[in-house]
């Protein structure tokens, strides 16, 4: 673990933050009146042959049973640096949806989001290849996060022993596919968190870790805070939230319901529940 | 402090470009943001991109590998495919309909002509595939979207080069020795290269809008397939015959076709230089200039769009 913390700063300069004013909070993320939409195709009789794949392009006519849904709704917020903001609600009330387009992952139906520096989501997983080694995932995640080959190099034990995937046996060169999900989870954090980032986001990559890799990764995203700037946590875990986060957004059916400190946003979703 | 924000009565459609809260945009310029998920200038992405090169290419490394490592004869695969293919072509027009008679040396005229289509076929299908298919990655992580196609038409490359080898022992076995003029496969798989990236970047941006096109491509292609000579010689055809001008020169520079006959000459002894057509390298340093000039700014051009659907 010393390791991988020793790795986790170096090659980054101070020069291209902002000045920080003491007492003064520096936004890092403002999302301004936001709303996204996914429009979804193929659902009824859309697919079908060729020929009716034909029909749809000459006619110029969107595939049939094209929905929309209208994930987040006119959502606004100013995210500091320093703060780590929990993001809770019930299912498909947007969270995740709120993350990617916060990442500049999805683009907003309208509204804008303003971030300072290029915001990671640790979504990883979508890079690796479950047939593929651990060890070559590492360097394939690693890149598609914008990492260098030598950082990779450099930070490559850090990683794999953080995710102590190792402790079993030698599991890093077998095909992840071979991997029970936790294991699969660990090493995704791992990668992801090795990275500096100035807006770090992390959904749910937590939740099939056990308690002990829980804890570390915990203190790693308090230490991740520290470094870097801001730290957005979606989890169904209230105590997972309370741990971590200094502040909490309450969403619900893509609206924005409460904004405060933690303890208080919590206790009300609790209470709603 | 706590704000309870009241939730709109109803779901409010979102109005394009509705009001931005001008405070917020000021907020935003004073501490130096920048709008989150918007497309970079062209030098700027061309910069993005190279730096990115070496995630390009252990992504199409990944592929080649990942694809084949559930079938039992593994990797051997990318070779068997490819000459079956030219198996089967053979034994259709070479032994069944006789077209073989006209050409000399037929089986390596007929497999360069296979590989080098299958390598333009799979980097336009795979194309058309590169943001459709893999919205997940779209979604999840942050980089140039250009990295997709070009990683796939790397990785088309890559398997080209595996079939290149076999082929070379084909040529070998007919007893073809290796000659001076085999070096021209290189400028002439370059240039291909740029040609099908380019052409894969269209595609990709076609075919993230329209899905449906991946279901329309092997149609077009395999069309595209039979007017560009890969099982019989255009030349021969157009040879003594009176067509027009326009059918001539659509023939010869068909990009496809040029980039076959670049291959055959290079490596078939027996097909010389009068049976290219004019001005084929002309042709193949203009297409690929121009499909990957247009392809590469059409698909930047909807850089912050990929993703939504
Ligand atoms: N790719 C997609 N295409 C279409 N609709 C989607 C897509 N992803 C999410 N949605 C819809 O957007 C809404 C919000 O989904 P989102 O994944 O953001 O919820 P969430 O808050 O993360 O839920 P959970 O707690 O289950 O993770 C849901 O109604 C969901 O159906
Ligand atoms: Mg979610």
């Amino acid at each position: 673990m010393a390791e991988h913390k020793s790795t986790g700063r170096d090659g980054r300069t101070d020069t291209d933050r902002p000045p920080q004013a003491a007492g003064d909070p520096v936004p890092t993320v403002i999302a301004d009146n936001l709303h996204i939409v996914y429009r979804v195709y193929g659902t009824g009789a859309g697919k079908g042959g060729a020929t009716a794949a034909l029909n749809r392009i000459i006619r110029r006519r969107p595939a049939t049973g094209v929905r929309e849904v209208h994930a987040v709704k006119g959502v606004s917020f100013t995210a500091c640096r320093g703060e780590s903001i929990g993001l809770i609600g019930s299912n498909g009330s947007g969270k995740s949806t709120l993350l990617k387009a916060v990442a500049g992952l999805l683009p907003a139906e309208s509204g804008k989001v303003y971030t300072h520096g290029q915001p990671s989501l640790l979504g990883v997983n979508a890079a690796m290849m479950n047939d593929l080694t651990g060890e070559k995932n590492v360097v394939l995640g690693g890149l598609a996060m914008g990492m260098s080959r030598e950082q990779i190099r450099e930070r490559y034990d850090g990683i794999v022993d953080f995710s102590g995937i190792q402790e079993k046996g030698d599991f890093i060169s077998l095909p992840m596919r071979t991997y029970s999900s936790g294991m699969a989870a660990r090493l995704r954090f791992s990668i992801a968190a090795a990275k500096d980032h100035d807006v770090l986001m992390i959904d749910e990559a937590l939740a099939t870790g056990d308690r002990a890799f829980q804890k570390r990764s915990e203190a790693r995203i308090r230490e991740l805070r520290q470094e870097a700037g801001t730290v957005f946590l979606v989890s169904h875990n209230n105590k997972s939230i309370r741990d971590t986060c200094t502040r909490v957004l309450w969403l619900e059916k893509g609206e924005l319901v409460m904004d405060g400190p933690t303890e208080e946003v919590v206790a009300a979703y609790e209470a709603h529940q | 402090m706590p704000q309870t924000l009241t939730p709109p009565a109803a779901a409010q459609a979102p109005v394009p470009g509705a009001s931005p809260d001008p405070e917020l945009r000021a907020l935003a310029e004073r501490h130096g943001l920048t709008v989150s998920g918007a497309r970079p200038s062209l030098p700027e992405y061309t910069r993005q991109l190279w730096q990115r090169r070496h995630f390009i290419t252990a992504f199409a490394t990944a592929k080649v590998t990942a694809t084949y490592t559930t079938a039992k004869l593994g990797q051997l695969w990318q070779v068997l495919t490819p000459l079956l293919n030219a198996a089967v072509y053979y034994l259709i027009f070479g032994v069944l309909l006789g077209t073989k008679n006209n050409v000399p040396d037929y089986i390596p005229f007929l497999v360069t002509g296979v590989f080098v289509f299958t390598f333009l076929q799979n980097s336009v299908l795979t194309g058309t595939r590169a943001i459709s298919g893999n919205l997940g990655l779209v979604r999840a992580l942050h980089f140039p979207r250009a990295c997709l196609p070009v990683s796939f038409c790397l990785a088309q490359l890559q398997q080209l080069l595996f079939s290149m080898g076999v082929l070379m022992a084909i040529l070998l076995s007919f007893g073809q020795l290796p000659t001076w003029s085999w070096l021209l496969v290189v400028p002439a798989l370059t240039l291909q290269f740029v040609f099908n990236t380019g052409l894969a970047m269209v595609m990709a941006r076609l075919g993230a809008r329209t899905p449906d096109l991946a279901q329309l491509m092997p149609f077009i292609l395999r069309t595209w397939m039979y007017a560009s000579g890969v099982m019989f010689s255009i030349s021969r055809i157009l040879q003594g015959r009176h067509l027009p001008k326009a059918v001539e020169i659509l023939l010869n520079g068909n990009p496809a076709a040029v980039y076959i006959d670049l291959m055959r000459f290079a490596l078939i002894d027996s097909f010389t230089h009068e049976q290219l057509p004019p001005h084929v390298w002309a042709f193949a340093g203009g297409w690929a200039l121009l499909a990957g000039a247009v392809g590469f700014v059409y698909f930047w051009k909807a850089e912050e769009r990929y993703g939504r659907g």
